[in-house]
């Protein structure tokens, strides 16, 4: 069986990835649960499960509306349809790294940025403040530039998923007399239920796992106010050297996310039958 | 699909779409405007157009950023990561889809893990086995982390391009004596060619991308990629705004060429995982 084996060349090599988070937990020395109860105490570990809570709510609600508005609003709409769609997708191939520059220099910085100018032209009675800088506002900065990122993204499924709810229904509707509010509410909104449920499930597996924006604009800073526990987990690894405490967190986070991760292979599988 | 548009309601459509559109381009006109700017026109005012285009900020930004170097190496991961996930994925997905193998269904389901699997539950301890046998640094063990990462999503796209290959075109091929293996590359091959570039874009674009990974494994500026690189560029030049912007365009430009050109494809390969849930 020729075939059997290469099945199990990119396998093995994910198998190998995946096991060894065992080899990181039973370190060389062994300490039974001392990281997990030292992280207990650890009053960082608990603002960074209230920061990622804060952010796979804010992930829920603000894109994912966003997405569905735009999404309706280019399924009504004639003219340049796909100029708009691929607008709003371009920001989700550029590199997060690069993203966070352009926000951070050019936009929310105090001297070369538009808040800056803001302030120098003096058109405001007082004095903007970076947010990025601000205890209180990091977190949500860097959220509203995730966002910004990824709102496009959800637009153009939510619109291609509406493109494939049957004409005929949105027509009987239409013939009952349905003006444009009720054939959202009732028609559309619900034929893409799957969707939208399914974009949820991975929104909030991804919030868990976020990492990017928030180590490049903020490092978890300032005073910790922004730490995720992918932040708090990988300082602790590749800066406190403190491999253990790091693979707790690690395993915190994937545990959390591994909820979800079997709900979504459940969604799968169910649709892989109906679809049989 | 039909509606009755009413003039406001066609307004309200306009104004919001041109809203968000300006919201999408306003950085990354920022981005491009700045690259062209001195230091003191950008304090001055960063929203201004520069007074002449002058490009001596890539040159800068090439020469300081060392950008040659790195964006051969990402070149070279890129290039490298496709073709093992390539060459695996579409055996594997093949396999998956044609032939009915024992396990078969747990094999889907241990996919369906990996697509979500955290990366951050493997990379610490992959960090230091790869420094015990001296991998850390180079980009070949890196080609490999990518393609496992990735050839999970790989071998969904192309299972279901693999799917849509009629049955008939296969039993024929078999009547007039071909082996399993002149089937695969003869035939199914070009016919899943779509399949493969998508794959291969959307991969790349990844791995182009790819931030988490890089700056943990690639550390000396002989392997470093140009988004590491950038991001050392950002932390040690911190007020060189315009080379800055320069270096970000030269980051992004291959990208976006590519968006512009195969759009379509990026688009539907992008958003399959989502539309098919």
């Amino acid at each position: 069986m020729i075939n059997f084996s290469i099945i199990l060349v990119p396998a093995l090599a994910t198998i190998y990835l995946s096991f060894t988070d065992w080899n990181g937990l039973g370190s060389p020395k062994f300490n039974g649960l001392y990281n997990f109860i030292t992280l207990l105490h650890n009053p960082n570990f608990y603002t960074a499960i209230i920061n990622n809570i804060k952010w796979t709510i804010y992930f829920l609600i603000v894109p994912i509306i966003l997405g569905l508005v735009i999404a309706v609003v280019l399924l009504f709409f004639r003219r340049g349809k796909t100029i708009f769609q691929s607008i709003f997708f371009i920001p989700q191939i550029i590199s997060p790294v690069v993203i966070c520059a352009v926000f951070s220099s050019m936009i929310l910085h105090p001297r070369s940025g538009i808040l800056g100018y803001i302030n120098s032209i003096g058109i405001l009675p007082f004095k903007l403040i970076n947010p990025l800088t601000q205890i209180g506002k990091s977190l949500w900065t860097c959220m509203f530039i995730d966002c910004w990122h990824w709102w496009g993204f959800l637009a153009v499924v939510f619109l291609a998923a509406m493109r494939q709810v049957d004409e005929s229904i949105i027509e009987a509707a239409e013939i009952d007399g349905a003006g444009f509010w009720r054939k959202l509410l009732f028609v559309i909104i619900p034929s893409i239920k799957g969707n939208i449920m399914f974009m949820m499930l991975m929104t909030i597996i991804w919030s868990f796992l976020t990492f990017d924006y928030i180590w490049i604009l903020t490092g978890g800073g300032p005073a910790n106010s922004s730490e995720m526990l992918s932040t708090l987990s990988y300082r602790a690894s590749f800066y406190v050297h403190d491999v253990g405490m790091g693979s707790a967190i690690s395993l915190v986070m994937s545990l959390l996310a591994g909820i979800v991760i079997v709900f979504y292979v459940r969604m799968q599988l169910q649709h892989e039958e109906e679809a049989a | 699909m039909t509606i009755r548009q009413n003039k406001t309601g066609v307004v309200v459509m306009w104004i919001l779409l041109t809203f968000m559109a300006l919201v999408t381009l306003l950085p990354l006109s920022l981005m491009v405007l700045n690259s062209f700017k001195t230091r003191m026109e950008i304090v001055r005012n960063p929203l201004a157009l520069p007074k002449i285009f002058s490009g001596i900020n890539y040159k800068n930004a090439w020469i300081q950023g060392q950008v040659s170097q790195a964006a051969i190496n990402s070149i070279l991961l890129v290039a490298g990561t496709l073709l093992i996930t390539i060459i695996s994925s579409c055996m594997a997905a093949y396999a998956l889809a044609r032939k009915k193998l024992r396990f078969s269904n747990g094999i889907s389901v241990y996919f369906l893990v990996c697509n979500t699997i955290p990366k951050q539950l493997f990379i610490i301890p992959l960090f230091f086995i790869l420094q015990k046998m001296g991998l850390i640094d180079n980009l070949i063990p890196m080609m490999f982390v990518y393609s496992a990462i990735y050839s999970p999503f790989a071998i969904f796209l192309l299972y279901s391009y693999f799917m849509g290959i009629s049955k008939d075109i296969i039993n024929s091929a078999v009547i007039d004596g071909a082996t399993s293996w002149q089937i695969f590359w003869k035939i199914v091959l070009p016919l899943v060619r779509p399949g493969i570039l998508t794959v291969a874009l959307i991969v790349g674009l990844w791995c182009w991308n790819e931030f988490l990974f890089a700056v943990t494994f690639l550390q000396t500026d002989k392997v470093i990629t140009l988004a590491v690189k950038f991001y050392g560029f950002t932390s040690r030049y911190v007020t060189e705004w315009g080379s800055m912007m320069a270096f970000a365009v030269m980051v992004s430009v291959p990208i976006i060429l590519f968006f512009i050109f195969l759009q379509n494809r990026f688009i539907d390969g992008m958003t399959a995982g989502g539309v098919k849930g």
